[in-house]
Formats: C-alpha cells, sequence, structure tokens
C-alpha cells in the first residue's frame, strides 16, 4: 500500500472502527477530536491526536479547514471521514486531494453526482436500474407536479433534490392538496438546503427497504449482497439484517447486478450502498439513492461475507487493485445488527446523555459488539446518539434471532438510559421473527405492541 | 427592578434562532414574556424549545449562538 498514516475525521464508534481497522493494515492512525472529545475511546487507541475546535459540530467535525490543517500538520497520507459529518461533502473530499493527501472514498465528482437525488435516478435509469416512478427530474411548479402525480397515481412523494437522510420528503394523497403543499416544501427544501428544487415520486406502499453494499477500485466492481433495513423509526434505521431473508433469489441476482451496474457507469472507487424500496407482492425493487460512505449498518454484511470493509477502503484508497473477486464472495449464514442510542424508548426516545457506571457486554463468536463505551465514559449530549451496534451471526434467521436474544440479554449498560429494552421486544415479537416487515412497521408496532412500564406517557 | 437568570433545563448546543437563516428569538433588550421562547437545545440531534420562565422588560443573552452548554448553565438575564 502507497499508505502509510491516516487522519480519522469522525468521532464516536465509527472512529474506533476506523483505528482499529488501520491499525490492523499497519497503519499509524490520526484521530481528531472536538473538546467535548478528549476523553474518548478513539483518542486513546489513535497514535496521534489533533484537537480541532469546540464541542459545536459546526465548529471542529464540520470545519473542513481545521481538518485539512490537522492533517497537513501530522503528516498524514490519507483521510477516511466515517459517515455523517463530512462524509459525503465533495468540497471537502477535494480539498483533501488538493492537499495531496489520499480521501478514503470516492472522488468529489462521483459524491456530488450521486448526492444530487436528481442526477443519481437519471445515472440509475442511464445504467438500465429501475427507478421509482416520477418525475423525470425536477419539476418546476405545481401544476407540472400534479400531471405527473394524475399519470402515476397517488399518494406520491414531493422530495427535496438536495435532501437525504429522509429530510425534505412530503406525502400527498390527493390533488387538492398539492399547491398548498408544493410551495411549502420548496420554501423549506430551500431554508434547509438552500436549493428549492422538488421532484416528485410515488409512494410504494408498505414497501421494504433494502440496500446493496458495492466497492469498486475505479475499474473492478463487486457487491457484497444486500441488507434488510426496514425497521425504521423516523426514517432512521433501528435495526438491519443481512441477507434481505425473504427475497428469492432470482431477484436476488438482478437487484445485486443492478447496483455493480450502476457502480460500473460512475467508475466508483471504494465502499458504497445502493439503496432501494422492493415491493413484496410484485417482486419490483425500485432505486432510491446511493450513499458514498461507509454505512452503520455495514457489519452484518462483514458477519455474513466475512468481508473487512474498512480495511477494504483503505486499500483501495491506497491503490491496491480489489482484493476479492464476485465469484468469492458468498453468504454464510444470517447478521442481526441492532442500533444501541442513548435514548429512553419508553419516554418517546428521549435522549439520555450522561456518564457510564457500569458497562457488561455479551462476549461469543458468534457476537461483536461495536462501541465507543467504556465505564466512566460521559456521554456528551452535542452529537448523535447512537452508543454502539450489537452484532449477531447465525448459520440461519432463526438462530440468529435466538442468539441476539441471549445476547441482548446480557447487554447491561448502566447509568444512561438506552433502547435496548425496545431491541429485547422486536427480538421476541413473533411479526418480526415472521420477518413481516415494512419502512413503516416499526412506528405502527410501538404505538400498539411496545409495552410501556409506565401508563402516563412523559411528553418531553 | 431585580436581575433574573434564565438556566438551560438541558445540556447541548444553544441556538439563538429557529433556522440558521432566520432571525433571533430575541435580541438583547427585547422584553419577555413568560411563555416566550428564548432559544432553542440541540441534544442528540433532538430540538427543544428554551421558554423565559420569567417576564421582563430587557433580556440580556449571556450564551452565545451554537454555544455548547451544560443543563443549569446560564442563557440570559432578565431585569
Amino acid at each position: 500500500m502507497s499508505i502509510r498514516s491516516v487522519l480519522i475525521a469522525n468521532r464516536g464508534e465509527i472512529a474506533v472502527r476506523i483505528n482499529r481497522a488501520a491499525k490492523a493494515l499497519g497503519l499509524r492512525t490520526i484521530q481528531v477530536y472536538s473538546a467535548a472529545d478528549a476523553d474518548s475511546l478513539a483518542v486513546r487507541l489513535a497514535d496521534e491526536a489533533v484537537e480541532i475546535g469546540p464541542a459545536t459540530a459546526r465548529k471542529s467535525y464540520l470545519n473542513i479547514a481545521n481538518v485539512i490543517e490537522a492533517a497537513r500538520k501530522t503528516n498524514a497520507d490519507a483521510v477516511h471521514p466515517g459517515y455523517g459529518f463530512l462524509a459525503e461533502n465533495a468540497e471537502f473530499a477535494d480539498a483533501v486531494v488538493a492537499a495531496g493527501m489520499r480521501f478514503v472514498g470516492p472522488s468529489g465528482d462521483s459524491i456530488r453526482l450521486l448526492g444530487d437525488k436528481v442526477a443519481a435516478r437519471r445515472e440509475a435509469d442511464k445504467a438500465g436500474v429501475p427507478t421509482v416512478p416520477g418525475s423525470d427530474g425536477r419539476v418546476s411548479n405545481a401544476a407540472e407536479a400534479a400531471g405527473i402525480a394524475d399519470r402515476i397515481g397517488f399518494p406520491v412523494m414531493i422530495k427535496a433534490a438536495a435532501g437525504g437522510g429522509g429530510r425534505g420528503i412530503r406525502i400527498i394523497q390527493e390533488p387538492s392538496e398539492f399547491e398548498r403543499q408544493f410551495l411549502q416544501a420548496s420554501a423549506e427544501a430551500e431554508a434547509a438546503f438552500g436549493d428549492g428544487g422538488l421532484y416528485v415520486e410515488k409512494v410504494i406502499p408498505a414497501a421494504r427497504h433494502i440496500e446493496v453494499q458495492i466497492l469498486g477500485d475505479g475499474h473492478n466492481f463487486v457487491h457484497c449482497y444486500e441488507r434488510e433495513c426496514s425497521l425504521q423509526r423516523r426514517r432512521q434505521k433501528v435495526w438491519e439484517e443481512a441477507p434481505a431473508f425473504h427475497l428469492p433469489q432470482k431477484v436476488r441476482e438482478r437487484l445485486c447486478a443492478s447496483a455493480v451496474d450502476l457502480a460500473r457507469s460512475v467508475g466508483y472507487v471504494g465502499a458504497g450502498t445502493v439503496e432501494y424500496l422492493y415491493d413484496d407482492k410484485t417482486e419490483a425493487f425500485y432505486f432510491i439513492e446511493v450513499n458514498t460512505r461507509i454505512q452503520v449498518e455495514h457489519p452484518v454484511t462483514e458477519m455474513i461475507t466475512g468481508i473487512d470493509l474498512v480495511q477494504e477502503m483503505l486499500k483501495i484508497a491506497g491503490g491496491a487493485p480489489l482484493s476479492v473477486r464476485q465469484d468469492d464472495i458468498v453468504i454464510s449464514g444470517h447478521a442481526i445488527e441492532c442500533r444501541i442510542n442513548a435514548e429512553d424508548p419508553f419516554k418517546d426516545f428521549q435522549p439520555g446523555p450522561g456518564t457510564v457506571e457500569t458497562l457488561s457486554v455479551p462476549e461469543a463468536d458468534h457476537v461483536r459488539f461495536d462501541t465507543m463505551l467504556y465505564e466512566g465514559y460521559v456521554v456528551p449530549p452535542f452529537y448523535d446518539s447512537l452508543l454502539g451496534k450489537l452484532i449477531v451471526h447465525g448459520d440461519t434467521r432463526e438462530q440468529c434471532l435466538s442468539r441476539l436474544s441471549a445476547a441482548l440479554a446480557a447487554l447491561d449498560i448502566r447509568g444512561i438510559p438506552t433502547t435496548t429494552p425496545l431491541h429485547r421486544a422486536l427480538a421476541a415479537d413473533p411479526a418480526v421473527a415472521a420477518g413481516d416487515i415494512h419502512t413503516r412497521f416499526l412506528e405502527g408496532w410501538l404505538e400498539t405492541r411496545f409495552a410501556r412500564p409506565d401508563s402516563d406517557k412523559e411528553v418531553a | 427592578m431585580s436581575k433574573q437568570e434564565i438556566r438551560s433545563p438541558l445540556p447541548g448546543v444553544f441556538y439563538r434562532k429557529p433556522t440558521p437563516d432566520s432571525p433571533s428569538f430575541k435580541e438583547d433588550g427585547d422584553a419577555v414574556a413568560k411563555d416566550d421562547v428564548i432559544g432553542l437545545v440541540e441534544v442528540m440531534k433532538s430540538f427543544h424549545e428554551v421558554k423565559a420562565g420569567v417576564a421582563g422588560k430587557a433580556i440580556r443573552f449571556v450564551a452565545e449562538n451554537e454555544d455548547a452548554i451544560m443543563a443549569g448553565d446560564i442563557i440570559a438575564e432578565v431585569e
């Protein structure tokens, strides 16, 4: 490899994960941190650490100049952006390259192309990947949008072209709502993303969220099969599985091949994820978007394929060709990941930063816990609530679920609220065991099936 | 008139405006009513309104926009 050191431009569990992967490859690691993260596990693990600003992310983890300066000062050969923060910021990727370092991810141009929802959709169309029926690019006014909705049928979504992460989406049930909603959505998109551009898509009811892991080195492109991520709350994933157990083999082959086609059409470099909606009834899948980074839920793919995706990203950034061929990648068993957040599931998921008093983690060959926690660690209130990810493997989904229940029973984090009780309930739920899930499942389940220990629900 | 302090009920990032491009909820010197929203605190990506809790003829902010604050920190003083 032509790189000997990597700067990690992130925090939390993913910074720990990248530190470990880089060290396993013999790389020197440099961890940046905000004033609130001086005691973080990633800082302790890294060979070097550089403070890049105050607690507020905009002044530290999102401050491109400070991150680049830290990389220069420490002679970093490469920069790994993790997920969130600057991971999908094309300007940052360009700045890293302009400073003479490797960006662990695709080029700024690829990020720009795939980050624009409308351009990405067009690119998918071009590569022969099915897209959700909708407008051909941006729509200029409510009348044009209404005309498209008439053609594809209600309900439809109005989406912000510059949106992402589930933000900037409105659902329109009938034509009469169009005029008002369109203007509001445009104003909102302008305020939130600095771009009022909108497009229209058909709503696929009771769809599953399925995504395909891709890897590319600019010349060779492979997929590492798919993940099923339908259990979501407020469009945030809560629980993820690999593979998508309900998918007919023929559909799986077509789905994964379409993701590789898209990767090839843009000359993709690094790890990425192509997201789809899947309709069980018609066995149709529809492209939604590409995430040009490592994803939170990447470990379930690692557990079933044996590929270390973060190490692979670093090797690709170092100029190495892909270390795996498509024929070498096979699915072995089943894996489930539970996101353990510092939130109280019995109090409307109110976030609860604070001190981890005790920490007890299940240990077994088939269990992995990716976390930044240690006993005595103070979880700061300034960043997202993800504390760790409990990932369990089994030969079958059934065995995986039973191992998961045992692992969740043994996971004990004291001092702060966590979502562990939610996952225990999900792991024991017959509908989850039956695999009868879709993207709106969890919100309904929380209303009707999730038992609160106290009847008078506290509203934050 | 006496001075009263408005303290943050939560730890997180303090914002004086509802969105980056909006005007501030209150400017220094503005009068406030008990139920007036004077800012937001972002705790782990969830936003919570901070109400004045006291009425007064002039507010003066101690915390700046986007400051990291802890629960109990003084956000503003009201006369």
